[in-house]
């Protein structure tokens, strides 16, 4: 074990800068799923580096509850695509530990409600073992799985942990949207000496996105802790996450035929977050809405207000709103459950009040 | 929805007031009489004088050098052949033609409701549904061996249970259109019922978390000095969970009248049991492993499954000890209707299994043995209980949607501001979009 680890420790860190441009133009833009996407992202991985490993429930022969694993374990074989029993903290732990031991593993949850089952082995070991050992031990994890709710599954299936991972030093945390952030992050998320947590989204593995040319390479890296302005503006910033990020672009082009101008800013990380983009798309706009799928209270939302009202005060000129799911637990019938969940029409609501227009 | 603080405060506030601690309070002095008139509770305080030496009478000491293995497997009870034919006639359970009739209808009644409501799940109508095929037996045996007054917990393939007791299509139906007849208002998945009127407690989504519930709610049991259990079931899947040790180590130290119900159907999705676990499967953890009294019997014999949970209800009650079951049987349907388990199983498998082994066929034998049982009445409760779940299902679709203000209730036991807040918003923004909610098919 420890000559593994020592090995290790004289590797140059794998995530260098000078990974993110892309290597080769050889390809086509080319039109895939979040869910190819991700899948992609493994598959160059495990091929790239012996130590990675993919282990959850379901997903060796069945590919995962959702399919993001297809091919894999007929490609990599039962050691390295595990199956696991139904035990959570269980595989948790089996992770932590054999990441102690030199190895990467890619634990999947089949959705981060059932996380919830692990949350010990991921906060109180994961996310201190660095730490804990005075530097000496890495773990270098991945914690996968769809989070936010999907439809029609409930309060206990549709829940958003963005706000919980956040808050946790010791853990890094993205939230992909597009068909090159889930590449871009995931593959730089396997290669980082920390334990990362990816938050996907269900309702995004089958929406297609056009990769690039250089998102097709099997080294594009996306760095943690960068947010991506999608859609420039000059009238008001708007900050969102992982499947909102659609429904502000979508408000967006709303607001753009009423005269308002928005900036989509897609944070494609929790933590680090980026508060250097924000802040200067807010001294730019001067007004700042924020969309998340979770709750209002100690939201992403509000560390982001926080975090703007400290550092960007006197640029805003109207108060800043958050956008967030009701404050309640998720409901099931479809009524109920469309008047919980956000809404394009919240946010172009949100957007008009803190540029002060009516409608 | 800046009202965060002022919520809290308020919650604090009204905690310090309310009923329920009142209510606990009382509670308490109630718990503290059983506690101390009734010694098989343990008190954490006495201190002992005599050195503890139980571990040299438990086993003996050896200078024989052996590893133990698996050697000997707990057999599987069974006394009703494919036939109908019961081997012992003493074992026979020997119901009136009345009862047996009323079992065999619930079983079939389950069975026709399954394939109906699947096929409505296939055509949008609901948005999942789960199937109990091949586990009637398990259902009605077991079911119609407890009493009213005992608790359920359940996993979520259990439905038949909850019909014995009284739960009705229309109740089952409702809930899976979330109408506004759902005794749940609209709040969960279909499937997920919850009954106070059958002693159902709520059926939640992650696994196994039923089971250190249970034992919590047969230890209140316990302390009021009912004369009832709690059962809890669960699938070979879920008993991988922590929780399933920790519930079953909490229900022998703290000797608690549970019946631990495990359905094992050989597979959870797509994971076959042989995967699952190793050793001599879930029985084989109960005697060794927790000091519980375990018994393995065939889920596919609606007599020795209700024997055995006759005798394990015997035994939890009057002795206030759990009781582990094991109940070997098969899952014939998909795991859910968003699974198709014809990826990973072949059909020879799942007909073998239907044909060979299944409980409805082999309880119809032994009514058809008895004379009780021909063709035209087969015919007859087939089109009978189609007939029922046909028209529940047109009440219940024609009925309307939850009240919208069921987002907002319930969240805590009465509306706090920021709750309060956010209704009036929703009513807001509805009288700005009116066209876009059809509101006049919600309830009220
Ligand atoms: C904590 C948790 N992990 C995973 C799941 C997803 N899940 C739902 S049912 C199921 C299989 C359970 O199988 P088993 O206990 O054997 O019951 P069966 O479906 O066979 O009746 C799984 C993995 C869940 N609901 N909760
Ligand atoms: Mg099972």
């Amino acid at each position: 074990m420890f000559t593994l680890l020592l090995k290790k420790l004289n590797q140059p860190a794998l995530n260098s800068t000078s990974k993110w441009v892309a290597r080769s133009f050889s390809t086509a833009p080319k039109e895939v799923t979040v869910r190819e996407a991700i899948n992609s992202a493994l598959d160059e991985e495990l091929a790239r580096d012996q130590r990675v490993y993919v282990m959850g429930e379901e997903v060796a022969q069945y590919n995962g509850a959702y399919k993001i694993t297809k091919g894999l374990f007929e490609k990599y074989g039962a050691d390295r695509i595990i199956d696991t029993p139904i035990t959570e903290a269980g595989f948790a732990g089996i992770g932590v530990g054999s990441a102690m031991a030199g190895l990467r593993p890619v634990v999947e949850f089949m959705t981060w409600n059932f996380a919830m089952q692990a949350i010990d082995h991921i906060v109180n070991s994961s996310a201190k073992t660095h730490y804990m050992s005075g530097g000496k031990v890495f773990n270098p994890i991945v914690w996968r799985g769809p989070n936010g709710p999907p439809t029609s599954v409930g309060a206990q299936h549709s829940q958003c942990f963005a706000a919980w991972y956040g808050n946790v030093p010791g853990l890094k945390v993205i939230v992909p949207w597009s068909a090159e952030d889930h590449r871009g992050l995931l593959k730089s998320a396997i290669r980082d000496d920390n334990p990362v947590v990816c938050l996907e989204s269900e309702l995004l593995y089958n929406y297609k996105f056009t990769l690039s040319p250089e998102s097709q390479d099997k080294d594009f890296l996306i760095p943690i802790g960068k947010a991506k302005v999608e859609r420039q503006g000059t009238d008001i910033t708007i900050v969102s996450f992982s499947r909102i990020v659609s429904n502000c672009l979508e408000a967006a082009e709303i607001l753009a035929k009423e005269g308002i101008s928005a900036e989509v800013i897609n944070l494609r990380s929790i933590r680090p977050l980026d508060v250097e983009t924000i802040v200067k798309s807010v001294q730019k706009t001067n007004r700042l809405v924020t969309a998340e799928e979770g709750w209002p209270q100690h939201g992403v939302g509000s560390e982001i207000a926080a975090q703007v009202v400290e550092n960007a005060f006197d640029y805003l000129d109207a108060p800043i709103e958050r956008i967030t799911g009701a404050d309640v637990p998720m409901p099931y019938a479809k009524n109920l459950e469309d008047a919980a969940m956000v809404q394009v029409q919240n946010i172009v609501n949100a957007c008009r009040r803190v540029c002060y227009r009516k409608k | 929805m800046n009202q965060s603080i002022k919520v809290l405060s308020n919650l604090v506030k009204s905690s310090n007031t309310s009923r329920s601690l009142i209510n606990a309070g009382s509670r308490r002095s109630v718990l503290f009489k059983t506690l101390n008139t009734n010694n098989t509770v343990r008190n954490f305080s006495t201190k002992q004088s005599k050195i503890d030496k139980d571990d040299e009478k438990t086993f003996d000491y050896t200078d024989k050098l052996v590893v133990q293995k698996l050697e000997t497997y707990i057999p599987c009870y069974t006394i009703m052949n494919q036939d109908g034919i019961v081997s012992k006639p003493e074992q026979d359970p020997n119901f009136s033609q009345e009862v047996v009739t009323k079992m065999y209808k619930t079983m079939v009644l389950l069975n026709t409701m399954d394939s109906i409501l699947y096929d409505v799940q296939r055509q949008g109508r609901i948005s999942f549904y789960m199937t109990s095929f091949g586990e009637e037996a398990i259902h009605i045996g077991s079911a119609s061996a407890l009493d009213m007054g005992d608790t359920i917990f359940a996993q979520y393939r259990e439905t038949g249970v909850f019909l014995w007791r009284g739960f009705t299509v229309d109740d089952i139906v409702n809930q899976c259109c979330t109408n506004d007849l759902d005794d749940g208002k609209g709040r969960q998945m279909p499937m997920h019922f919850g009954s106070k009127k059958i002693n159902l407690q709520t059926i939640s989504s992650p696994l196994t978390t039923q089971l250190p519930q249970a034992v919590g709610s047969s230890y209140a049991q316990k302390l009021a000095g009912e004369k009832n259990c709690t059962i809890v079931y669960f699938g070979e899947g879920a008993a991988s969970e922590g929780d399933f040790h920790a519930a079953m180590n909490f229900a022998a130290t703290l000797s608690t009248p549970t019946i631990f119900f495990c359905r094992n159907n050989k597979w959870a999705i797509s994971t076959p049991s042989k995967e699952q676990y190793k050793g001599d499967g879930i029985a084989g953890r109960g005697p060794n492993g927790y000091g519980i009294r375990t018994i393995r019997v065939d889920g596919n014999d609606i007599w020795a499954v209700h024997n055995v949970t006759k005798l394990a209800r015997k035994i939890a009650v009057e002795e206030q000890v759990p009781v582990l079951i094991e109940a070997m049987t098969y899952r014939v349907g998909h795991h859910s209707t968003s699974d198709d388990s014809s990826r990973y199983r072949t059909v020879e498998e799942i007909n073998y299994w239907k044909e060979t082994k299944n409980p409805i066929n082999r309880l119809k034998n032994y009514m058809v043995r008895k004379n009780w049982w021909t063709e035209d009445q087969e015919k007859a409760i087939v089109a009978e209980s189609r007939q029922l779940v046909r028209e529940s299902l047109m009440k219940a679709e024609k009925r309307k949607k939850p009240a919208l203000s069921e987002i907002f209730n319930d969240v805590y036991s009465e509306l706090t501001p920021n709750l309060i807040e956010q209704q009036k918003e929703l009513e807001e923004h509805l009288k700005l979009y009116p066209d876009e909610y059809p509101i006049d098919q919600y309830a009220k």
